[in-house]
């Protein structure tokens, strides 16, 4: 177990020194001290090494994460695993605003509540939040899957493309062109496999399903004079 | 960006170290703004009605005002902290204190029973020691640090603004309809004294609570009739409100324990405060009004 305490070292020697691990490092274990809030906390990681973050932590945490699994024992604030690639990033409290956003691939698994733009332009990123999700969610998501145990918030999915969004609870409005779908068994086989993963106490049953209408990024002759 | 941070104590053993708290909260917000600094802390009150004056020559305006106003008031209390000077009177003085202090070519910050206003522009360190906020006790108190769009770097621009007897405002964002509130204000007899935008929004509330709304009516308004973005922290005699705007993209956090409710743009701001790690940790609502009273 390598230790990095914060309250001693510089944030950008931190991020360095992770940065640094190659993909067949021996040192795979790694724990951050002291975060008290700090920004970009273990961002840009490219190896497959574990990393505990103990404590709360402020914007970009695990930004463009690849490869790695990122564990924050607290809440995070805005952009948390914005941009991730692959990797797992773990939240144990709660995510402010734009939680995964433009995420490419990998697991962002928030326990608690994600704020307003949860997985806004999500590009293939697959986002477990086990609690509640604020306004814009999922806005122009593309690609990739949303899974929310709690409620959703205002205009959920708006000017949707291909992601998923599978809600357990309420949703508070659905933006333009986001429409409930039906659950086909293939989405219940993609649902289970993610509830596992995130370790979420649901099954898959209980959720419904909001996709794209696939009105709006299609082009429509029928809709010419409005472009 | 701008930085806001709020304190309220429930625990009364804490109101010694309310002014060293809210300081170090307010100095962990500096790099989201430079231009100047503020805080209204909120004592116990009961000694009459505080008035803290601002002047840009101290040493020339402050010579003397003390004479002056013993022999225009009778006996009152003044205290001088660098630039400011706060003077305790009974509350029947208040009008003519304050016709007073304006005709010396004093600025008025700010009059309540509780609340004593201090700003300046600088950074939220110096200007904490100029002012020797550290050693102020009280109730509860909110804290600003400006990264100015618009209006100027002034003493006047600095937050926090009252508009009303122990009111405040410290915001983080911008009001885009604020140039027509503050006509429609004015034909109600509302004046204010800036360009900026926060005091106009500072004056829609008290103007509403005049009006005879509660805080919380008060901060409701502000999501229909203010347009833009806010993050709004107001300070009350007895305690203090929060409200963000609809789309809410300038950040809260807040912190609650038993011994107190805290507010900040960032959690780096709680990470000294005591019980902290045990604390409940959230993130205001968008469009939702939150307030803490005693």
């Amino acid at each position: 177990m390598q230790s990095l305490d914060m309250a001693a070292t510089d944030l950008r020697e931190v991020n360095a020194t992770l940065q640094a691990q190659a993909a067949q490092t021996n040192q795979t274990e790694w724990v951050i001290e002291n975060p008290r809030g700090s920004h970009a906390v273990a961002v840009g990681l490219d190896a497959p090494i574990h990393v505990t973050v103990k404590g709360s932590t402020g914007y970009y945490c695990a930004g463009m994460n690849a490869q790695a699994t990122v564990h924050v024992q607290g809440s995070v604030g805005p952009g948390v695993a914005e941009n991730m690639m692959s990797g797992e990033v773990i939240i144990d409290g709660d995510a402010s605003q734009y939680a995964g956003a433009t995420g490419h691939g990998g697991l962002l698994n928030i326990k608690g509540n994600a704020s307003s733009r949860c997985g806004i332009s999500m590009k293939g990123i697959d986002i477990v939040v086990h609690g509640n999700i604020g306004h814009m969610s999922a806005f122009m998501a593309q690609k990739g899957n949303l899974v929310v145990l709690g409620d959703a918030g205002d205009a959920l999915g708006d000017s949707l493309y291909e992601a998923r969004l599978f809600v357990r609870g309420s949703v508070k409005s659905l933006g333009a062109d986001c429409i409930e779908k039906e659950m086909r068994p293939e989405h219940l086989e993609i649902l289970a496999d993610l509830l596992t993963r995130a370790g979420a106490d649901a099954t898959p049953e209980e959720f419904r399903r909001y996709g794209s209408a696939r009105k709006l990024y299609n082009f429509n002759i029928d809709h010419i004079d409005e472009y | 960006m701008c930085g806001i941070v709020g304190l309220f104590l429930k625990n009364d053993e804490m109101r010694p170290q309310l002014g060293a708290m809210l300081t170090d909260m307010l100095i962990t917000m500096t790099d989201r703004g430079p231009d100047s600094a503020g805080i209204a802390i909120y004592g116990t009150g009961g000694d009459g009605v505080k008035i803290t004056v601002q002047s840009d020559d101290p040493a020339t305006d402050f010579d003397g005002l003390d004479a002056a106003l013993t022999d225009a008031l009778g006996s009152i209390g003044l205290r001088i902290a660098d630039t400011h000077a706060i003077l305790t009177l009974p509350a029947d003085k208040r009008d003519a204190a304050i016709n007073l202090l304006k005709a010396r070519g004093l600025r008025i910050m700010g009059v309540g029973e509780a609340m004593e206003i201090y700003k300046e522009t600088g950074l939220p360190r110096d200007v904490a020691a100029r002012f020797n906020l550290r050693d102020m006790g009280g109730s509860h108190g909110i804290g600003h640090t400006r990264m100015a769009t618009e209006s100027a770097v002034t003493t006047l621009g600095a937050h926090p603004f009252s508009t009303a007897d122990d009111q405040c405002l410290v915001h983080n964002g911008s009001l885009s309809n604020h140039n027509q509130m503050r006509r429609r204000l004015a034909r109600k007899g509302v004046v204010t004294q800036t360009e900026n935008d926060t005091e106009v929004g500072a004056a829609y509330i008290s103007s509403r609570i005049a009006e005879g709304a509660t805080l919380g009516e008060a901060l409701e308004g502000t999501l229909e009739d203010l347009d833009g973005f806010f993050t709004f922290v107001t300070g009350t005699r007895n305690g203090f409100g929060v409200v963000r705007d609809p789309i809410a993209c300038k950040p809260a956090v807040m912190a609650e324990t038993g011994d107190y409710v805290a507010f900040a743009s960032e959690y780096r701001a709680f990470a000294d405060l005591p019980g902290i790690d045990t604390a409940k940790v959230w993130e205001p609502e968008p469009a939702t009004v939150y307030f803490w009273e005693r």
